[in-house]
């Protein structure tokens, strides 16, 4: 079996490799929760991190919509007290509230016929009900990933929509080129998920990243 | 890259100096009598020679004990093997003393059989490999190939002549093929059964297929594909000389589990083998008629330059769910352009639609169909045509032919113009769409209600597929749609 990365540290991953990812600070200890939402501005979000955390929102690890200092100190306080012993040494995540009317899916695997593939999808709530997505095999170049965002049943919410801009198409097949470098580049890496990629004013923003390894 | 085999090793197999069917039997019901029969029925050029055991004659041909009594003179390629595993050893290596450098397997009892039919394909393979001889099958249903007029095969007919290659993993896909191809008139170039692909496998075929210049497109069934990596790579290669229709068997839970004990092959994710099929430039085809549809659309008509289509019919119903089917897919229903509607005003009376669909709204006269085909396939903004209405004359003649007052002479005389008209229709269709290399698909539910029809019956004449549906005709046409944008993309011709 293979072992995960945090949060923080799989979106690291990904921010090394020009790929857009949200601001965030990495804290310890609920004061430092309190002022890193000073700093980036409230609402935030809070999030319990840590190597053995998968699973967050289903574990109530979220906490979303936080809106001041003293919150985001309390909801520190609960996540850390929320900590089992399997999950690692764990940390707090402590991020700007993003908005975006669309959430996009996209990722990389090591498929055990085809070997390394890219895929992008419908994200949200019901991404795994839709099921909208489409896959090709690493390496693929600026076309190929232009071709998979026309692959989408929804293509068409990659338009303008209620009142946002048409996402950046550009940037969203460099996310996808990027990906295929990565999982072709690194043979220890099984997985990796950018679930969400918000799409804000246009822009696709991976919020949230799980990367899997290769023990 | 290469192909893995060299395709001068197929001649052998697909146009073979002479042929020997081993195993011949004198009973009609077997393999090695059908073999043979088929062979000679269907007017294979070259000598045939037989073996059995029993000796004597079959269909007249004098049945030797091995392939050392062939005669010295005698010139063979390729061997159609229908005996027992246990025989086939020594069979092989007596026709490679014999200069044999082909040969089809249709026995069973090999990898498809447990431990000791792997043991034994795997050393059959060896020692056909030792001996030079391309081992097609075993377990597979035969061999055709319409240049060489050879039908060395068991189950399926025997198909027109044409430019369709076909491979399958399972042999009956193979007969399902030919059967369209001889309903639709269609053709065929070279057909094969992989069967258990022991040496020699759907993308060795495929590899040949490109090669080869007698099949313009390659229809291929398959279940499981090996190495996945090594698939893409080779299909992809295959994909940029020649369109490569496939289907696959096993897309869901269910077909995979009936995959995996038919052929053993290996569940995969669907999503990403559909991924791999985009990527390589294949033509994925989501049933068995539109794998047909779409290998015999690239066989008989040019690629669009682009996705505006022009709907000409005589109806405005059939107009309309055409309509339908266009926006629905990748095509476009072209915006009719001021020029073309005046043009097609001068031709009709008011009216007609004035728009796409163009429905002529039963007010066209004797040359009007050909002329608005032509006016619309000739525009520069009308990239492809469908062209729906055929046969509605002739079917209205045949009420004629079949009602009690047939043999008068003014029923006679208008029943040879209405049948006289949808031939010309037909041939104008074709002419129009040679003239200006763009596709014209005539598409008519005749083609399978009454094929007879002058209508349907013309366009096969043409040597184009006359569509079932216009849903048919458009979803093929999507498939030609979507190579093209593929292969100008990526600079292929």
């Amino acid at each position: 079996m293979g072992r995960t990365l945090a949060e923080h540290e799989s979106l690291a991953l990904l921010r090394e490799r020009g790929v857009p990812v949200v601001e965030e600070a990495v804290v310890d200890t609920p004061d430092a929760a309190a002022a890193a939402a000073r700093s980036l501005g409230t609402p935030v979000v809070v999030k319990l991190t840590g190597p053995g955390v998968a699973h967050k929102t289903e574990r109530g690890l979220v906490r979303l919509g936080v809106r001041s200092a003293a919150e985001a100190e309390s909801a520190a306080t609960e996540l850390l007290a929320a900590a089992r012993p399997d999950d690692g040494a764990v940390r707090l995540v402590v991020a700007p509230m993003v908005r975006g009317a669309r959430e996009l899916i996209a990722g990389a695997h090591d498929d055990p016929q085809f070997g390394p593939c890219v895929m992008v999808g419908i994200g949200g709530v019901l991404a795994e009900a839709v099921a909208d997505v489409a896959v090709r095999l690493a390496p693929l170049d600026e076309r190929d990933a232009h071709e998979m965002l026309d692959d989408l049943r929804a293509a068409a919410i990659l338009g303008p929509v209620r009142g946002e801009p048409a996402v950046d198409r550009d940037r969203l097949a460099a996310i996808l080129v990027a990906l295929s470098n990565l999982v072709v580049e690194r043979p220890d890496l099984v997985s990796i998920d950018i679930n969400p990629l918000v799409v804000v004013d246009g822009a696709p923003l991976a919020v949230d990243a799980l990367v899997e390894l290769r023990s | 890259m290469s192909p893995r085999i060299p395709p001068e090793r197929f001649r052998a197999l697909f146009d073979p100096r002479g042929v020997l069917v081993a195993g011949v039997s004198a009973h009609p019901g077997k393999f090695g009598f059908v073999a043979l029969h088929n062979i000679i029925t269907q007017g294979y050029r070259g000598p045939v020679y037989g073996t059995n055991l029993e000796g004597g004659e079959v269909l007249g041909v004098p049945m030797l004990r091995s392939p050392d009594d062939l005669p010295p003179d005698a010139i063979v390629d390729l061997v159609f093997v229908c005996t027992p595993a246990a025989a086939n050893p020594d069979l092989l290596r007596a026709c490679a003393r014999r200069g044999i450098t082909a040969a089809f397997l249709t026995s069973a009892g090999y990898g498809e059989a447990g431990e000791r039919g792997r043991a034994a394909e795997a050393e059959l393979v060896a020692l056909a490999d030792e001996l030079g001889i391309l081992l097609a099958g075993p377990n597979g249903q035969g061999v055709v190939s319409t240049p060489a007029r050879l039908c060395a095969q068991i189950v399926a007919p025997y198909p027109p002549a044409g430019g369709v290659g076909i491979v399958s993993q399972s042999g009956n896909f193979v007969s399902s093929f030919q059967n369209m191809a001889r309903a639709s008139g269609v053709g065929v170039s070279r057909a094969v059964s992989a069967g258990n692909a022991a040496a020699v496998a759907v993308p060795d075929f495929l590899e040949y297929f490109a090669a080869d210049p007698e099949t313009r497109v390659a229809l291929a069934y398959v279940e499981g594909v090996g190495e996945g990596r090594t698939f893409f790579e080779r299909v992809r290669d295959v994909a940029a000389a020649q369109p490569v229709v496939l289907l696959k068997g096993g897309t869901t839970a269910g077909g995979q589990r009936a995959a995996a004990s038919h052929t053993g092959a290996l569940a995969s994710d669907d999503r990403v083998f559909d991924g791999m099929c985009r990527q390589a430039g294949v033509t994925r085809a989501a049933t068995v008629e539109d794998a047909f549809e779409a290998a015999a659309t690239f066989a008989t008509q040019p690629l669009p330059l682009g996705p505006r289509v022009a709907v000409v019919t005589t109806a405005g119903g059939w107009g309309v769910v055409t309509a339908d089917a266009i926006t629905r897919s990748e095509l476009e229903l072209l915006v009719l352009p001021d020029d073309l509607r005046a043009a097609i005003d001068e031709r009709l009376p008011p009216r007609w639609s004035r728009n796409n669909p163009i429905d002529l709204a039963g007010g066209e006269t004797r040359g009007t169909v050909p002329e608005v085909l032509e006016l619309a396939a000739r525009h520069p903004e009308v990239d492809a045509v469908v062209y729906l209405g055929i046969g509605i004359q002739s079917n209205e003649a045949r009420l004629m032919r079949e009602g009690q007052f047939w043999g008068d002479p003014g029923l006679e005389r208008i029943v040879a113009y209405h049948e006289r008209q949808d031939a010309r229709f037909a041939t104008a269709a074709a002419e129009v769409s040679a003239a200006t290399g763009k596709p014209v698909l005539t598409a008519t539910e005749l083609a399978v209600a009454d094929p007879a029809n002058a209508g349907p019956r013309t366009v096969q004449a043409t040597g184009r597929l006359c569509y079932p549906s216009s849903y048919r005709a458009v979803r093929a046409l999507e498939h030609l749609w979507r190579r093209a944008r593929f292969c100008e993309s990526r600079g292929l011709v």
